[in-house]
């Protein structure tokens, strides 16, 4: 996530009302209403291309608000793109040019109206190596809120508390806080990255294979995180593991060359996919 | 380490013990029918067969499920499936006391062949055997799953007994012969429960070892 552009210490005001952050609204209609919205980030008819090479073909996807979307299919079919274009990470990249829709909440990420800094304070990233800063554990907790200008002690010890908590790591480093997050284990640290991207509260949080390097019993502990932290976020995860994706995810979509070959409920795409490119894909016997 | 999931196997397990409760009932109140010569009593349980029609068909949702979503392996795996087998017996124990409800409503309209003293006996200890191959299950307990294996034998032998006694009473007295056969085949449906409670038994070792012995003398040779 970047969070160290300059733009992030202005005053959520700054920019007039058009760039208030228009996720945190929707989202709060919703909570009144009680209702998850399934349509909450969707593609529409969405293409993308790294220059001339486009990797990704009118894609179609409607993922629910706080519930886990799964995205499987082999290497090069373009699942770490799809995700990163969520909170426009791909923009970064020279020469990128996308077709087609993307909403989160009903408005398009490439609102001109809307400040992509602001969209990425709503959208948390978690990635396959855990990448904490050079800091103590409780400053890369806090390193967004930092970043935003936030002072406060009370408020930051309560953010790293309740972020620690959540990510299931606070009793295995509530005593050790102002230690080098480089003293965690790999598992740890990949919980303390995903407490890092919900310190700021985000509505989202994006996965691409957290568990790739972890041993199964760190594994196991992040898949239970996981199913917790659904309860409050809209996650995406991109994985490898096929038993992960059917243990951790609700809905699963499978992608080959570019293209979304079979999207639906878990349960469905692992018991009785309709596609056979799925079913020998799922199956682990696909080329 | 607890896992998300854990409670998805409590709700089999808790699914798999109503539908032992339900099964034990169905075939208590087809034998208190039958004794009793109770047609009101008999057309009930005949009406609750569904119940454990539905929970069979739920466990079977619930295991398959847990299956090809959670990825069970060793025991876990070993659990899921023989709580699909033993729903299947338990099913098939419901179907029993279907038909002796079925038997007891012929039964009713009959001059009785002689006193029931063999039935029920057999009866309680089918009841028994079911009970203890169900505790087995959820205690983890494998000496009174070997017992249930061992006691199989006893109701067996009532069964080709009471046989017998029936053709006998048959030959001295032709005209009880419709209600003589129609408890053969009570006979022989307390016969089957007991064997469905020696499957679950043996289930029950299988799940414990991790080996099946069924086919085997290994049961038989620790007597
Ligand atoms: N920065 C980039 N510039 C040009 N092409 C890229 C860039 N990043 C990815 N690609 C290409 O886009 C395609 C999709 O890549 P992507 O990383 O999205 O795949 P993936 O499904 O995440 O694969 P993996 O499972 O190996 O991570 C690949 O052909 C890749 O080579
Ligand atoms: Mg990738």
């Amino acid at each position: 996530m970047d969070t160290s552009n300059d733009n992030s210490e202005r005053s959520p005001d700054a920019g007039g009302e058009v760039s208030q952050p228009r996720m945190q609204v929707e989202r709060q209609a919703l909570g009144e209403r009680g209702t998850y919205r399934q349509d909450y980030i969707s593609f529409l008819n969405y293409s993308f291309f790294y220059g001339p090479a486009q990797v990704l073909y009118d894609i179609e996807l409607a993922m629910p608000d706080r519930q886990v979307t799964a995205l499987i299919g082999p290497s090069g079919c373009g699942k770490s793109t799809l995700l990163r274009n969520i909170n426009r990470m791909n923009d970064l990249i020279d020469g990128v040019r996308h077709e087609g829709e993307l909403l989160i909440g009903g408005e398009s990420v490439y609102d001109p109206h809307l400040e992509v800094i602001s969209l990425r304070k709503q959208i948390g990233m978690v990635f396959q190596k855990s990448n904490p800063f050079p800091k103590s554990i409780y400053e890369n907790v806090i390193y967004g809120l930092r970043v935003a200008g936030r002072k406060k002690k009370s408020v930051l010890d309560e953010a790293v508390e309740r972020s620690l908590r959540r990510s299931a790591l606070w009793d295995e480093v509530k005593d050790r806080l102002h230690e080098s997050a480089f003293s965690l284990s790999g598992g740890q640290m990949q919980r303390l990255c995903i407490a890092r991207a919900i310190a700021n509260d985000p509505e989202i949080i994006l996965m691409d294979e957290p568990c790739s390097a972890l041993d199964p019993v760190a594994t196991g502990k992040i898949e239970d995180l996981i199913h917790e932290l659904k309860e409050n976020y809209t996650i995406v995860i991109v994985t490898h593991n096929m038993q992960q994706a059917a243990r951790v995810s609700d809905r699963t979509a499978f992608f080959y060359l570019g293209k979304l070959v079979e999207y639906g409920e878990t349960q469905q795409i692992f018991m009785n996919p309709a596609n056979s490119q799925t079913e020998a894909y799922v199956s682990g016997r696909f080329g | 380490m607890k896992r998300f999931f854990d409670e998805e196997l409590n709700t089999l397990r808790s699914h798999l013990s109503l539908m032992g409760e339900k099964a034990i009932e169905q075939l208590r109140a087809a034998i208190k029918a039958l004794v009793e010569r109770d047609r009101g009593a008999a057309e009930e349980v005949r009406r609750n067969d569904d119940i454990l029609d539905e929970l069979e068909v739920k466990i079977d949702e619930e295991a398959i499920r847990f299956v090809g979503l959670r990825g069970p392996v060793a025991r876990e795996l070993r659990l899921v499936i023989v709580g699909m087998k033993a729903g299947h017996d338990l099913e098939r124990v419901g179907d029993e006391a279907n038909n002796i409800a079925k038997r007891a409503i012929k039964l009713v309209d009959e001059r009785p062949v002689k006193e029931y003293v063999d039935i029920p006996r057999m009866a309680a200890m089918a009841e028994d055997m079911l009970r203890d191959a169900l505790s087995a299950f959820f205690d983890g307990d494998e000496a009174k799953a070997i017992d249930v294996c061992q006691r199989d034998g006893e109701v067996d032998k009532i069964n080709k007994q009471l046989y017998r006694e029936l053709v006998g009473c048959i030959s001295e007295r032709p005209s009880t012969t419709t209600a003589a056969i129609e408890l053969m085949f009570v006979s022989k449906a307390l016969e089957r429960i007991a064997d469905h409670a020696t499957n679950i038994a043996e289930e029950v070792i299988f799940l414990l070892r991790g080996k099946d012995v069924r086919h085997t003398d290994e049961i038989k040779k620790t007597q």
